[in-house]
């Protein structure tokens, strides 16, 4: 039973240093391979560790998820990665959930100790809420659920009421373990608050919420670790937890709202349109990709401003044939990327790699706000509330305060959009009046290859 | 194992993990939310040790967790592979 315990403590240093790694790209995917060794150890001592264990059915398990889990890494398209992790999230929850259940079943009717209840309870809540709100979450990014917020009246107090109510089964449990009843009261009123939690958030704030569940799937695998005192689970999960939080704390900072904000304030909405004020008529000039294709011709510094929907028209490469031909004639290009540009974490940085584009040029809102400057053509794919100006001035604005690309410094602005339809925010945005910018309306990828053939016959 | 020593465990692996994952340059911050998720994986330690007991409904309640902590592992690892594999420098 010793070498176990050593065991998972090399697996943790593993993760540890994997992760470490991950602090720049050209370790990063040793770090990767690593923490997955540390993974194979504890997976193999545990199977080793001298207990009678059910090989056949945890054999025929290994295999099922095997199978998923290649499948869908092979498959998925990088545009489609905030929906992946939303469901390895839900998924990593209602693992944790189902052990901690686990071994409430088995072991109920026996004396189970205060601290062991306690952590049990704690599992399933954090795990099944985890659950159904990364479903929730992945209907809205994948198009089954309205990516706008769904609020009903009385919607804080029923959550409350919720809170409180398992809060009271809880405690009966953990008095009089053998009311299994409460125990699956707890688990089906965990279920529903996870996605009451999930369903008023709008698409944009969508980076806020796979972050937090993300780190709640981290939560729940420690809460299990106390549920069966072990190490491997308790610091992996810690990890995890940790790593959840601190993304959080950047989005809602790259957004500059509070976590409660995000999670109650239900952006995006009916709200949000009417606080956003009177909708002042903008006087816009759509250009054609060929008139566009001209003011490239002429510019020696380019920044291009990727968001959302430069992922849903899948035009990353589309955007680095443009670059390279820019470059080729001697231009400079750089990529501006706000923190909350897409719909998880670094998700526009994952797109432009995946086309080839050096991740050097890929510069973060401090580092590329001062180059816009002097830069001859802002290129904006599909972005919108990350370069709203108002966000600096009009304090009637709910962007009001968010940090943004000052895009507007640029000599010309080539905004690229569908339509005039107002971002997730749900509010016009100013920028697009502007003198000095134009818009080329149409699909990104449609657009950049037209722009490409113009410039070809410049 | 008493429950101040795991608690103790559990708080020092946050100031750790603190420490680690504010390294992190945002460019990375997808693979680093895949790979953890990966790691959180981890959950099928618990859930291999869950299918030993042998009270029916555990035993198959550890068996759907052994399949889904295992995509999370299997899934998780894989793609972050193969994200890391497109960062490219400057030619």
């Amino acid at each position: 039973m010793e070498y176990i315990n050593i065991a998972y403590v090399i697996s943790a240093i593993c993760f540890i240093f994997g992760i470490k790694m991950l602090s720049h790209p050209k370790t990063a995917r040793n770090g990767n391979s690593l923490a997955s060794i540390g993974m194979l150890i504890a997976i193999v001592s545990t199977l080793y560790g001298g207990e009678v264990l059910n090989f056949k059915l945890i054999g025929i398990g290994v295999l099922i998820g095997s199978i998923i889990g290649g499948i869908v890494a092979n498959k998925i398209e990088m545009t489609q990665m905030p929906q992946m992790v939303a469901i390895f999230n839900g998924l990593g929850g209602g693992a944790s959930a189902l052990i901690a259940s686990a071994e409430f079943y088995t072991q109920y009717q026996n004396n189970l100790s205060t601290f062991m209840l306690v952590t049990i309870i704690l599992s399933v809540v954090i795990g099944t809420l985890t659950l159904t709100g990364s479903f929730i979450a992945f209907g809205k990014l994948q198009g089954f659920v309205s990516g706008k917020p769904i609020t009903f009246p009385g919607q804080q107090l029923i959550n409350g009421l919720m809170v409180i109510s398992i809060g009271v089964m809880g405690t009966y449990i953990v008095n009089t373990p053998t009311e299994i009843n409460f125990f699956y009261g707890i688990l089906i009123i965990a279920g529903i608050i996870g996605v009451t939690l999930t369903i008023p958030i709008g698409g944009a704030d969508m980076p806020v919420v796979i972050s937090l569940l993300n780190s709640y799937s981290g939560v729940a695998a420690a809460a299990t670790g106390f549920v069966l005192m072990n190490n491997a689970l308790i610091i992996s999960g810690a990890l995890v937890g940790a790593s959840g939080l601190i993304l959080t704390q950047i989005m809602c900072k790259g957004m500059n709202r509070s976590l409660a904000n995000v999670i109650f304030g239900a952006v995006g909405g009916d709200t949000a349109i009417a606080s956003g004020g009177q909708a002042q008529e903008l006087n816009i000039k759509s250009y054609s990709t060929e008139e566009a294709a001209m003011i490239f011709d002429a510019a020696e510094k380019v920044i291009v401003v990727p968001g959302y929907g430069l992922a849903v028209a899948q035009a990353q490469h589309a955007v680095r044939e443009v670059a390279e031909w820019l470059e080729a004639q001697g231009k400079q290009v750089l990529y501006a990327i706000h923190p909350v540009a897409g719909r998880m974490p670094g998700h526009m940085n994952v797109l432009l790699a995946e086309a080839n584009i050096p991740y050097e040029l890929l510069k973060d809102l401090d580092e590329i706000n001062p180059e816009f400057e002097d830069c001859d053509v802002a290129l904006i794919l599909g972005a919108n509330d990350v370069v709203n100006p108002a966000a600096r001035h009009d304090t009637s604005s709910p962007i009001y305060g968010m940090p943004i690309l000052n895009v507007d410094k640029a000599r010309t602005v080539i905004v690229n959009k569908r339509s005039m339809n107002p971002g997730f925010a749900g509010i016009q945005n100013e920028l697009f009046g502007f003198d000095n910018t134009i818009m080329v309306f149409g699909d990104a990828k449609d657009m950049l290859g037209k722009l490409m053939s113009d410039l070809k016959e410049l | 194992m008493d429950m101040i020593n795991i608690l103790t465990v559990f708080i020092m692996a946050i100031f750790v993990g603190n420490e680690i994952i504010n390294k992190v340059p945002p460019t990375l911050h997808t693979p680093l939310m895949s790979g953890s998720n990966a790691i959180s994986g981890i959950a099928i330690v618990g859930a291999i040790i869950a299918t030993k007991i042998n009270g029916e409904l555990g035993t198959y309640l550890g068996f759907v967790a052994v399949i889904f902590a295992t995509i999370n592992v299997v899934g998780g690892f894989l793609v972050t592979d193969r994200m890391l594999k497109m960062f490219k420098r400057k030619k």
